[in-house]
């Protein structure tokens, strides 16, 4: 039990991975899931970009193209931005607050492969009918007159991987509530801890609405419900809200791990404690709260009138203060520190003026009367890729090179580590800076192509530029993930040197129970406070003992595919005949195995003291 | 100490639901379920109220023409009452008496068989004798889903205690299974609490007019 | 991680002072109960006897929210100790459901 590296064969290892409920094993599952639905997301984005390279293109139709729109946007987003966050919270929240996994380590398990036959659903709509052509936001009007069944793999898809997003929310914040290490107070939490807890109280509060959208749209759609069919007396805004309530959110549960990432990273390399920690934590908390409230500034033109107008769109301007609060904070962190440019901060410090720039235009759509002029129009397209690509893709960027020797034990290559860094920036800003005028010249969001003599030629064509940069970015990634692994040299405790909270304190990987005794906390960047006073570890708050640990399980995987299996009754109910009799396999498949798991005590097993003084003379050696 | 350990009278802590700490981790993350439950039923409740009495033409039934007073009082007091019968069990479980807090959990569930009866005999009565269906009107799709919603919640967390004292009739309380039995008394009271919302907002609101 | 204390003191002493202890609460769940069912009776009578509109409905939905309090404070025991944490998540459940029924009723383009 306690040999932790152990050779095992291929099925072995496939066997281990599907019934892990390790928080550590479950990270590099969604990194690598994530990482995937990545890649296809790329590819789309390309296939987009090819198209509208030149006027009058014909590389896709225009329904493959709505198909490729669509799907860009809702993979990135639920299917790679997400779950690749996700990753990175299991892999370094329960770390860095001491805890030896994170609450439900079962549940855990069970929102990964959730979120996994949630998205290979959603991208078996290739195959089968079509994938859903009504855009990421999929309006009622629009996605109940789509044909076929491509909107209904986006519903269900996602109503399957929503389930999971929301038992990783409940999860994490008990985690951080209940298994804090002693001593480790909220305020001597590190940031990319709090912003994890911020982030799944708005999980908690922002997927029940779009769980109940989606519901109601699948009602309209496949069972004769009239929620939004205004000719039976339904009302297509409803869906609007519905989205929005969950949408605006969702952009604050991408970001806020992203700034927590910053805000570890940036300390860490500028070797200096990070500027205004309580004034980070406070607008942390109140960027969390705000994006509650704003959600109707997507729907300015929908006619909601002047008084919603004006209050959505102030609401949304105060956002701008707990954000600047936290710009000025990293700008302060590096003045005066002794920086050192890795490649973790060289996003670091590229992320600060290019999130800037789509805070900025944010200001700009935020007010109501000017949003009507740049509504529907590149310019928005501009804006929330200046905020998702430079804020939460950088910030992905920059934490896997980061994390990467916490995850897997090794160092990613510093030197093409810096290719993929300058690829991708000088790709991105080329890309997407020219859109700001492409949409003020009155290119609108969501067309296949444009026509000569427009003027639009010059700047298309240069964004399709910078796409492929960006492509050639994450090739070179991709190679030196490759590389990386192939030599495989591992590193020791604290590979970075300069780490400052406890999950440095660990070898790197740490060992499957985390902490052979958990730490004591005696403030701010734990470990970097025992290493001012010349120490190389944690001074241990519990003599050692024996460490209680949850059992592996199949079960997850047997839910979620009991679901995965439904989804497809309950979309080809009316069309076969054999759609009833599959709904029904399915749930029994999905409830059975709850009442299993219900049924069946599952105590977990300890690891005794005497094979953790094993491992530590194990580890001596190594 | 193991949770799962035969406890006496003696050693049974006054808080069982939270002695260990996968107890306490289950304890708060439930309510945090709940906390989201509740956006959940808000939204429910929004799109009803949004949607109240929008029918296609007039010859639709509407809300001050289906709903009557008798059936409505009974299915809330029925509920009210097992919402109490499940303090009273849970009562019971403090004290260590496993028996008395089956039978408490048995009444709880009668009870809840006995409002899911209801409902479906006026789901029936509304689709029968008014024509009122999920897909006759925005407003039935509405109706049917808010109230269908707490319906199929009352419907698991009957499965869920009838589970729960199946599988622990015989082995009686300890502290793996107390807070098991405390978390579905909370599911339970939480279904009451949208019932009360339900009947205010929904039935009375709607007799009003 | 096992931090379980069971009870320090003489159990014996404490069992019969949390007997006691027990049996008061249960009889406050008693007579909140009595209290949701008086409620539940009053809000029913007053749409019987048809008063107008304007005091019917918020009348009835103030007895709603008196209600919901006691299930919460006494049958879901939020009034313990050991409740922060959900105290704070179900008013912010309450607080966003608010907001959006809100919204719902104003902003959806009769």
């Amino acid at each position: 039990m306690s040999t932790i590296a152990q050779k095992k064969g291929f099925g072995a290892t496939l066997w281990d991975y599907l019934t892990t409920v390790d928080h550590k094993k479950i990270a590099k599952l969604y990194l690598m899931a994530g990482g995937f639905f990545f890649l296809l997301g790329g590819i789309e984005a390309m296939v987009i970009r090819i198209q509208l390279a030149v006027p009058n293109n014909n590389f896709v139709s225009a329904g493959f193209y709505n198909e490729m729109l669509t799907m860009h946007g809702t993979t990135m987003i639920f299917l790679a931005a997400m779950p690749i966050l996700l990753g990175l919270m299991n892999a370094v929240m329960p770390l860095q607050i001491g805890a030896r996994d994170v609450a439900f380590p079962f549940v855990n398990a069970l929102g990964f492969w959730l979120f996994f036959f949630g998205g290979l659903f959603l991208n078996l709509s290739w195959f089968l009918d079509g994938a859903p052509d009504a855009g990421w936001t999929s309006y009622a009007s629009l996605s109940l007159a789509s044909e076929g069944h491509g909107i209904d793999f986006y519903l269900l898809g996602l109503q399957i991987s929503g389930f999971g997003t929301l038992m990783g929310g409940i999860n994490f914040l008990v985690t951080i509530i209940n298994m804090r290490a002693p001593g480790m107070t909220y305020m001597r939490m590190p940031l990319f801890s709090w912003t994890t807890f911020i982030g799944s109280a708005l999980i908690l509060f922002a997927f029940p609405p779009l769980t109940i959208g989606i519901f109601l749209l699948m009602f309209d759609r496949l069972f004769g419900a009239n929620f939004f069919d205004v000719a039976a007396g339904g009302n297509t805004i409803i869906w609007e809200h519905f989205f929005w309530i969950f949408g605006h959110p969702e952009v604050y549960i991408l970001i806020l791990p992203a700034f927590g990432i910053f805000s570890e990273i940036i300390p860490t390399f500028s070797r200096k404690r990070l500027f205004g920690y309580s004034s980070m934590v406070f607008a942390t908390v109140l960027i969390g709260f705000l994006g509650f409230m704003v959600w109707a500034h997507h729907m300015f033109t929908v006619g909601l009138g002047p008084i919603a107008n004006a209050i959505f769109a102030v609401a949304t301007m105060a956002i701008a203060v707990p954000t600047g609060i936290k710009i000025f904070n990293w700008l302060f962190t590096m003045w005066g520190g002794s920086i050192k440019f890795t490649v973790p901060m060289h996003w670091g410090v590229a992320f600060i003026p290019s999130f800037l720039l789509g805070g900025v235009t944010g200001i700009m759509v935020a007010a109501a009367a000017a949003d009507y002029q740049y509504h529907d129009t590149y310019f928005v397209v501009a804006h929330f890729h200046y905020v998702i690509v430079g804020g939460v893709v950088f910030g992905i960027f920059a934490a896997v090179h980061f994390y990467w020797p916490l995850m897997f034990g090794t160092m990613l290559n510093e030197t093409l580590g810096k290719i993929t860094f300058w690829l991708f920036f000088i790709g991105f800003h080329l890309t997407f800076f020219i859109q700001h005028f492409l949409g003020l010249w009155g290119m609108p969001r969501r067309i296949f192509t444009f026509l000569e003599g427009q003027g639009l030629e010059t700047g298309n064509f240069v964004s399709t530029v910078g796409a492929f940069f960006m492509a050639a970015a994450t090739i070179v990634l991709l190679i030196n993930v490759i590389v990386t692994s192939v030599k495989n040299k591992k590193v020791g405790v604290d590979p970075w040197g300069d780490g400052r909270t406890l999950e440095w304190s660990l070898p790197s990987p740490p060992p499957f129970y985390n902490f052979k005794q958990l730490p004591l906390v005696r403030g701010l960047d734990a470990f970097w406070i025992e290493k001012m006073e010349g120490r190389k570890r944690m001074t241990p708050a519990e003599p050692l003992g024996d460490i209680h640990m949850p059992n592996s399980s199949f079960t997850p995987v047997m839910i979620s595919l009991g679901l995965f299996v439904a989804a497809f009754g309950v979309m080809y109910r009316e069309d076969y005949a054999w759609g009833l009799p599959v709904i029904i396999i399915g749930l029994v498949i999905t409830f059975g195995s709850m009442l299993y798991r219900s049924l069946k005590d599952d105590h977990g097993f300890h690891i005794h003291k005497e094979d953790l003084q094993d491992d530590d003379k194990k580890g001596v050696e190594a | 100490m193991q949770a799962e350990e035969k406890m006496t009278l003696e050693q049974w802590p006054a808080a069982p639901e939270r002695q260990t700490l996968e107890a306490k981790n289950k304890f708060l993350g439930f309510w945090f379920f709940l906390g989201g439950e509740t956006v959940l039923f808000a939204s429910l409740f929004a799109t009803y109220l949004a949607l109240k009495d929008k029918v296609p033409s007039p010859d639709h039934a509407l809300a001050k023409d289906l709903f009557e007073i008798p059936l409505v009082f009974l299915m809330t007091m029925i509920l009210l009452t097992s919402s109490l019968t499940s303090v009273y069990a849970m009562y019971h479980m403090k004290n260590f008496d496993f028996k008395k807090m089956q039978l408490w959990l048995g009444v709880t569930v009668l009870l809840g068989f006995a409002f899911l009866g209801c409902e479906i005999y006026e789901f029936n009565h509304y689709v029968h004798e008014y024509g009122h269906t999920f897909t006759s009107s925005a407003f039935g799709s509405a109706f049917y889903t808010l109230v269908g919603f707490h319906g199929a919640h009352v419907t698991f967390g009957l499965g869920w205690i009838l589970a729960l004292m199946i599988r622990n009739a015989k082995r009686g309380l300890d502290l793996y299974n107390a807070p098991k039995f405390y978390v579905a008394s909370l599911y339970w009271h939480f279904i009451d609490v949208v019932w009360v919302f339900i009947f205010s907002v929904v039935y009375l609101m709607g007799m009003v007019g | 991680m096992e931090n379980n204390q069971m009870n320090t003191s003489n159990p014996k002493i404490d069992l019969d002072f949390r007997r006691k202890q027990n049996a008061e609460e249960m009889r406050h769940q008693v007579i909140s109960f009595a209290l949701m069912i008086l409620f539940t009776i009053i809000a029913f009578v007053a749409v019987g006897a048809g008063f107008s509109a304007w005091f019917t409905v918020p009348f009835i939905l103030v007895l709603a929210a008196v209600q919901v309090a006691f299930q919460l404070f006494y049958f879901m025991h939020m009034n313990h100790k050991g409740h922060e944490a959900p105290m704070l998540f179900m008013f912010s459940g309450v607080f966003f459901a608010i907001v959006m029924i809100i919204a719902y009723l104003t902003i959806i383009w009769w």
